[in-house]
C-alpha cells in the first residue's frame, strides 16, 4: 500500500488459486466419473457376455420328445423268436415309430404329408430305441408308450425360437407342422426333458443327436497327457535356472527365450505343430497325442515362469540350513524347497491348464477340426476337443447349433470355472507368507 | 498300442531295478548294520540302478518308434514292382504308400485294390508286427543289461549319490533347453518353409502386393488364377481390427487401473478386480462367439438404421470384442506399473498443492509412462496374432479399405483358411500360410522384446 494511487489491491496467489479451483474440483469429479465409467463399462461387457451366452444356451439342456404308444411287434423286430442280438439291431425301428405316428393322425394319406410328418421325428431316433430295445428285450411283443427324440426344427418350435407369425415361407416349419405339434402338445405328448443326448454323445450333422461327450474325451486326454509332459519338465526347467544355473550367456538366453515364447502368438505353436510333428516326426494328425506335444510347448514358459516366482519366494534360510546340515545341493532343493514351493508351483500349473483347456487357434492347424462321431478312446484316436468343437458348431447354420454352441461353452466355463477355483482355493490353503 | 504296455513295463523294470540296487547295496556292506561302511545311501544305489536300467531302454524305445515307420515304409516300397514304382512322382508315390497303409490297417482306400498292393499290404503289416516284437526284446535286452552293469558296479566304494545327481543335473538341463529348442524349432520350420514358398512367389511381391488371391488351380487345365501373394490387404485388415481393439482396450483399461488403484474403496477394488480379470480367462473362441452372434448381427442392425452400408462380418465387430478381450491385460499391466509408482512422488504433489488427479496426470502417469508403453506394446503384439476372434467375425474378403464397417481379413485368419482346407503340403497355397506365420512371428517378437525391455528397465528404475 505504498501508492495510494493504485486503487486495485495486488492478485494474491491464494487469489488465482481460488479462483480456478471450482474448474479444478470440476476437472476433479470428471476425471473420477471417467475412471469410474471405465469401471462400469468393464463389468458390464463381463455381465453382457455371460447374458448372451446364458440365455442362448440354457434351453439346450432341454430336449423336445414326443410321446408315442409305439406297438414293438416281434414281428417286426424279432421274426424268428430267437432274440439274437444281430437280428435285433438289424430290424427296420423307424417303421414301427412312424407306424404309431401314423395312428396318431389317422386323416393324413397324402403321400407328401406322410412324409411331412415322418419329418417331425429326428432320423436318430430308431437308434435310441433300438438301444431301448436291445437293452430290455421283454420288451418286444408289448406296446409301450415311449418318448420319442422329435425332429431339431420340432424342438426349436417348442422352445420358441420360431416366430410362428412371420409368414409361412420364412419359416422352417409350416403351416400344417405347427398344427400337428399344437394337437399333440394339447394332448399331452409333447414334452421338454433333460438333453441326455448332449452329455453323451458325439458330434453329428443333426443338432439333436448333437453331443460333447466326444470333444470332452479328447479334451480329457490331451489335458492329460499335457500335464504329465509339461509339469515335469517346467518344474524341472524352473529348478535348473532359478537354483541350479550359473550365471553366464546360456542361461540368460534361456530366460529371455522362456519369456518372449510365452507372448508367442498361439498359433505359430500351431504352424509349428504341423511342420515338426506332424510333417516331421510323422505324428498321426487330430490325436490327443500331437494335440498335447503342442499344448505342452505352449504352456511351458507359463509353468516354468510361475515355478520360479514359487520357487524364489522360498527363504534362502531354507537352503542354507539343509545345507549346513550336510544335504547335497540336489537333497536340499528335492527334499525341502521343491515340497515349500509346491502349492505355488500347482496354482501356476493349473491356470497353464486352464489356458490350454481354452487354447483353439493352434489345434486348427493340426487337423483337430475332422468332423468326428467316434467318442476317442486313447491317445492314438482321432479327436476333437471342447473348444473346437465350440467353433465347429458356432459354423453350422441350424437355429438348433446356437443353443448347443452356447451350451457347450457354458460346460466349458464351468472347468475353467472349476479350476480356476481350485487354484485359488490351493494358494489360500497352503500359501505361507515368510 | 503295444508301446504303451512296453513303457509301463520299463517302468515297472526301473522300479524293481530300484529295489535290488538298493538291496544289492546293503548287501555288500556286508548287512543293514553296515551301511555306513556305502558311500552314498542306499536310495541312491538304488536310483542308480533304476536309471540304469531306465533311461537306456527309455531312449532306445524312443528312437525306434521315431524311425520304425520310415524304415519299414522304406522296405516296403523297396519290395513294390519296379514298373509300379517308376516313373512316379513324389506325391503320387505318397498316395500309393497311404493306400498301402489304410489297406493294412483295414481303413477305406482311395484306388482299386490290385494284388501287388495287397500283397504289400500284407507285407507292411508282417513288418511292422516283427519290427514291435523286436523293440520288445531289444529294449528289455537294454533294461537288463543296464541293471546288470549297475548290480556289477555296486560296492560299497561307488559314488552313487554324485552319479545320480549328476544325471539329475543332465535332465534338469535338458528341460530347461526345450525352451530355445522350441525357438529354434519355430523359426526353422517356419523359415525352412517360407524359403520355399519365396521360391515361387517373391517376396517383394508378397510383402508390398495389393492383391490377395491364394486360389491356384489345383489341376493344370483347370480354369482359375494363378493366385496372385500380395499381402498388403492382410497388414492393412490386422492393423486395422488392431487399432479398433486398442481404441476400445487402452482407454478403458487404463482408467479402470487408475480408478481402481488409486480412488476406489477397498471394497469396490476386491469386487471389481477380479470381475475384470474373468475376461482374461475366458477362452478366445467364447469371443469369437459372441462376436460373430452377438455383436456383428447388433452392429449391423444398428448401421442399418441409421442408414449406413455395414457388411455382416466388419472389422469394427471383431475389433470391438477383441478389445474387450483385452481390457484386462492392459489394466493389469497398468495397475502394476501405477502401484510401482513411489508414494514419495505423490506426497510431493500434494503437498504442492495439485489436486487428485493433477497428482494423477502430472505425476504418476508421466512417471509411470514407460511401463504403461510397454503393456500396450504386448498388448498390441496380442491383437495382431489373435485367432478366433478373427476368423469367427472377420471375413475372408481380403479388401484394401479404410472402412470399419467394411470387411477385412487379417493375416491369421488367412493362415487358419490356408492350411485347413484339403491341400497338398509343398504347393505355394499352404506354404504360403508359413510366410504369414514367419511375418507374425517376427512382428510379435519385436514388439515383444522392446515391450519386455522397457517393462524390465522401468521397473529397475524405481527398485
Amino acid at each position: 500500500m505504498n501508492n495510494p494511487a493504485d486503487t486495485t489491491p495486488p492478485r494474491r496467489a491464494i487469489d488465482i488459486v481460488n479462483a480456478s479451483l471450482k474448474r479444478r474440483y470440476a476437472r476433479e469429479r470428471r476425471f473420477r466419473w471417467l475412471g469410474a465409467t471405465a469401471v462400469t463399462l468393464g463389468m458390464v461387457f463381463v455381465v453382457l457376455l455371460f447374458a448372451d451366452i446364458i440365455l442362448k444356451g440354457y434351453t439346450a439342456f432341454q430336449q423336445t420328445y414326443i410321446q408315442l404308444p409305439i406297438e414293438l411287434a416281434a414281428a417286426t423286430i424279432d421274426p424268428d423268436g430267437a432274440r439274437d442280438p444281430a437280428t435285433l439291431a438289424r430290424a427296420d425301428y423307424m417303421k414301427l415309430i412312424r407306424e404309431a405316428l401314423r395312428e396318431q393322425f389317422p386323416e393324413v394319406k397324402d403321400r407328401r404329408d406322410r412324409r411331412l410328418l415322418n419329418s417331425m421325428i429326428s432320423v436318430g431316433a430308431p437308434d435310441l430305441l433300438r438301444e431301448r430295445v436291445m437293452a430290455d428285450p421283454a420288451l418286444i411283443g408289448t406296446t409301450q408308450e415311449l418318448w420319442i427324440l422329435a425332429d431339431d426344427d420340432i424342438d426349436m418350435l417348442v422352445k420358441g425360437y420360431i416366430d410362428r407369425n412371420a409368414p409361412a415361407s420364412d419359416r422352417r416349419v409350416g403351416d400344417q407342422m405347427i398344427a400337428w405339434v399344437d394337437r399333440l402338445e394339447a394332448e399331452g405328448r409333447v414334452a421338454k426333458r433333460f438333453n441326455t443326448i448332449f452329455f453323451t454323445h458325439g458330434t453329428s450333422r443333426e443338432p439333436e443327436l448333437a453331443g460333447i461327450a466326444g470333444a470332452l474325451m479328447g479334451s480329457f486326454y490331451t489335458l492329460v497327457l499335457t500335464f504329465l509332459l509339461s509339469f515335469p519338465i517346467g518344474v524341472g526347467a524352473a529348478l535348473y535356472l532359478e537354483e541350479f544355473a550359473p550365471k553366464n550367456r546360456w542361461t540368460d538366453l534361456i530366460e529371455v527365450n522362456v519369456n518372449n515364447l510365452a507372448a508367442v502368438p498361439s498359433i505359430v505353436f500351431g504352424l509349428l505343430g504341423l511342420a515338426v510333428f506332424i510333417g516331421f516326426f510323422g505324428v498321426p494328425r487330430s490325436t490327443p497325442l500331437v494335440a498335447a506335444l503342442v499344448m505342452t510347448l505352449m504352456t511351458l514358459p507359463t509353468i516354468i515362469i510361475a515355478s520360479r516366482v514359487a520357487l524364489k519366494s522360498v527363504p534362502p534360510s531354507i537352503r542354507e540350513a539343509a545345507l549346513g546340515v550336510g544335504a547335497s545341493p540336489l537333497q536340499t532343493q528335492f527334499h525341502h524347497v521343491l515340497p515349500l514351493a509346491l502349492p505355488g508351483i500347482l496354482t501356476g500349473s493349473i491356470i497353464g491348464m486352464a489356458r490350454a483347456l481354452g487354447e483353439t487357434a493352434p489345434l486348427l492347424m493340426i487337423g483337430m477340426i475332422a468332423f468326428i462321431v467316434d467318442i476317442p478312446k486313447g491317445f492314438n484316436d482321432a479327436a476333437t476337443v471342447l473348444p473346437v468343437q465350440i467353433f465347429l458348431w458356432a459354423d453350422s447354420p441350424e437355429r438348433g447349433f446356437v443353443e448347443r454352441t452356447s451350451a457347450a461353452i457354458l460346460v466349458l466355463l464351468a472347468f475353467l470355472f472349476v479350476m480356476n477355483l481350485a487354484a485359488v482355493l490351493l494358494r489360500r490353503r497352503f500359501e505361507r507368507r515368510w | 498300442m503295444y508301446s504303451w504296455i512296453l513303457m509301463l513295463v520299463v517302468l515297472a523294470a526301473m522300479a524293481g531295478a530300484y529295489q535290488i540296487g538298493r538291496q544289492r547295496a546293503i548287501a555288500s556292506a556286508g548287512g543293514p548294520t553296515r551301511i555306513k561302511q556305502l558311500h552314498s545311501l542306499p536310495t541312491y544305489y538304488g536310483l542308480y540302478a533304476a536309471l540304469w536300467a531306465g533311461l537306456p531302454a527309455l531312449m532306445l524305445m524312443g528312437l525306434w518308434i521315431g524311425l520304425q515307420d520310415q524304415i519299414v515304409i522304406g522296405l516296403v516300397t523297396s519290395h513294390l514292382p519296379t514298373e509300379m514304382v517308376a516313373g512316379l512322382s513324389e506325391g503320387r508315390l505318397g498316395l500309393l504308400i497311404n493306400d498301402i497303409r489304410n489297406l493294412a490297417t483295414g481303413n477305406i482306400v482311395s484306388a482299386e485294390v490290385t494284388p501287388e498292393i495287397q500283397a504289400a499290404a500284407d507285407q507292411y503289416n508282417r513288418l511292422n508286427l516283427i519290427s514291435q516284437w523286436a523293440m520288445w526284446a531289444v529294449v528289455l535286452a537294454a533294461a537288463l543289461a543296464g541293471l546288470a552293469y549297475a548290480w556289477m558296479r555296486t560296492q560299497p566304494r561307488l559314488r552313487a549319490r554324485n552319479r545320480v545327481e549328476s544325471a539329475f543335473t543332465v535332465i534338469l538341463i535338458i528341460f530347461s533347453s526345450i525352451a530355445i529348442l522350441t525357438t529354434l524349432g519355430i523359426v526353422l520350420s517356419v523359415l525352412f518353409e517360407s524359403l520355399l514358398f519365396f521360391q515361387k512367389v517373391s517376396p517383394l511381391e508378397f510383402f508390398f502386393g495389393a492383391n490377395w488371391s491364394p486360389q491356384i488351380a489345383l489341376r493344370a487345365d483347370q480354369v482359375g488364377a494363378s493366385g496372385s501373394f500380395g499381402a498388403i490387404p492382410l497388414f492393412t485388415g490386422t492393423l486395422m481390427v488392431s487399432l479398433i481393439s486398442m481404441l476400445v482396450a487402452v482407454p478403458i483399461g487404463l482408467l479402470s487401473a487408475i480408478y481402481l488403484s488409486e480412488y476406489a474403496h477397498r471394497k469396490v477394488r476386491a469386487i471389481a478386480k477380479p470381475t475384470l480379470e474373468i475376461l482374461a480367462g475366458i477362452p478366445t473362441v467364447v469371443y469369437g462367439f459372441f462376436a460373430a452372434l452377438t455383436v456383428a448381427p447388433f452392429i449391423r442392425d444398428l448401421g442399418m438404421s441409421l442408414g449406413l452400408d455395414v457388411a455382416s462380418e466388419s472389422a469394427l465387430a471383431a475389433g470391438l470384442v477383441m478389445g474387450i478381450m483385452i481390457i484386462p491385460f492392459v489394466s493389469s499391466l497398468s495397475d502394476d506399473v501405477i502401484n510401482a509408482v513411489p508414494q514419495s512422488l505423490r506426497d510431493g504433489s500434494y503437498a504442492l498443492g495439485a489436486t487428485q488427479s493433477e497428482t494423477i496426470r502430472r505425476v504418476v502417469i508421466p512417471a509411470a509412462l514407460p511401463g504403461i508403453v510397454g503393456g500396450i506394446l504386448l498388448a498390441v503384439s496380442r491383437a495382431i496374432g489373435e485367432t478366433m476372434i478373427v476368423v469367427m467375425a472377420a471375413g475372408l474378403a481380403a479388401n484394401l479399405t479404410a472402412n470399419p464397417l467394411d470387411s477385412v481379413t487379417t493375416v491369421t485368419v488367412q493362415i487358419v483358411t490356408l492350411l485347413t482346407g484339403d491341400q497338398e503340403f509343398d504347393s505355394a497355397k499352404t506354404l504360403a500360410a508359413f510366410a504369414l506365420g514367419l511375418t507374425l512371428f517376427l512382428v510379435t517378437l519385436t514388439l515383444n522384446v522392446i515391450a519386455l525391455s522397457i517393462v524390465r528397465k522401468y521397473r529397475e528404475q524405481y527398485e
